[in-house]
């Protein structure tokens, strides 16, 4: 295991490689499927407002 | 309007171009792409970490090949989808070609990030310097600052159809640079290898190397699949907010 981690001694130019590309590609999922989640929340709000204007 | 009805074709053309159908289609398809992409990084990280031979030049530094290869294709697969997008958008006026090129630059310019960062790891060891302006290199950092400039350009504009517009033009005229990309290894002298996979007649990577290779290729594609429904999901939500369909949508459900 640990001679798989240090990666022929060169672990600290593979393992940030990985890392890096890891957060990037975990990031560019998530943050537009959390603005997706915001968004649809935030228009919920606005045509429920709407509605109870409308209605009053 | 009779003949739409008439071809079952022609409708399901139509809806193709329909914001509501795509929503929901984007949304049907998106835990699909995901459960592949999932499944192809394990099998491709599986065997590019642990299966595959060590490289009898570069030690165990070429696994970085296995993320900086990938990244690299996609940084230019993204960006010709982005350019032909914004092609379409230019002549036929498509919204939804539009949304794809918007969706897409951000993406796009992830991968060439990752591409340049993952090279100078990778050159660091290997050549004895994490830059050097040779022609690869340099492409490559145009690659990135096509997308970047692409997004500041789109986002300077008050009315959206005249950025949508600008946009597509800067992304078509910089679509010049993919073939200089490509080529840079041949056309000149530089520090970058030449193609191994590409060059099918005379393969220069083992199976057990290339095997994994492909399948992060993919994985990638996945990825990029799945991010761009995802962002696709929430242009058209913030596209057509006021109207109906919209309405019905947060209305009812949620």
């Amino acid at each position: 295991m640990s001679e798989f981690l240090a990666m022929g001694g060169y672990a600290w130019y593979v393992w940030p490689a990985y890392a890096i590309t890891l957060l990037a590609l975990v990031m560019s999922v998530l943050l537009p499927i959390r603005r997706h989640k915001d968004l649809k929340a935030q228009l919920t709000v606005l045509v429920r407002q709407r509605d109870t204007t409308d209605a009053s | 309007m009779n003949q739409t009805k008439a071809n079952p074709w022609r409708r399901r053309f139509h809806e193709l171009g329909s914001p509501p159908s795509v929503y929901a289609l984007a949304g049907r398809l998106a835990p699909w792409l995901a459960g592949i992409c999932l499944l192809l990084f394990a099998g491709g990280l599986t065997g590019g970490l642990f299966l595959a031979p060590t490289d009898y030049q570069q030690g165990e530094s070429y696994r970085i090949i296995y993320i900086h290869v990938p990244a690299a294709w996609l940084s230019m697969f993204v960006y010709a989808v982005m350019a032909i997008s914004s092609a379409i958008h230019l002549i036929w006026r498509m919204k939804l070609a539009d949304i794809v090129a918007r969706a897409s630059a951000p993406i796009g310019a992830v991968y060439t990030f990752l591409a340049l960062v993952t090279g100078s790891l990778w050159g660091k060891p290997m050549w004895g310097t994490w830059w050097v302006w040779d022609a690869r290199l340099t492409s490559e950092l145009i690659l990135l600052f096509l997308y970047l400039g692409y997004m500041a350009l789109v986002s300077a504009f008050d009315d959206r159809r005249t950025a949508s517009r600008a946009g597509a033009i800067l992304a078509v005229v910089g679509v010049i640079n993919l073939p200089i990309i490509h080529f840079s290894v041949e056309w000149w002298n530089t520090l970058h290898q030449g193609p191994t996979v590409t060059k099918f007649d005379q393969p220069s990577i083992a199976v057990s190397m290339l095997v994994p290779l492909l399948m992060m290729a993919l994985a990638f594609q996945f990825h990029y699949g799945w991010a761009l429904l995802a962002r696709i999901r929430s242009e058209i939500l913030e596209s057509e907010r006021r109207t109906a369909w919209v309405s019905d949508l947060v209305g009812h459900r949620s």
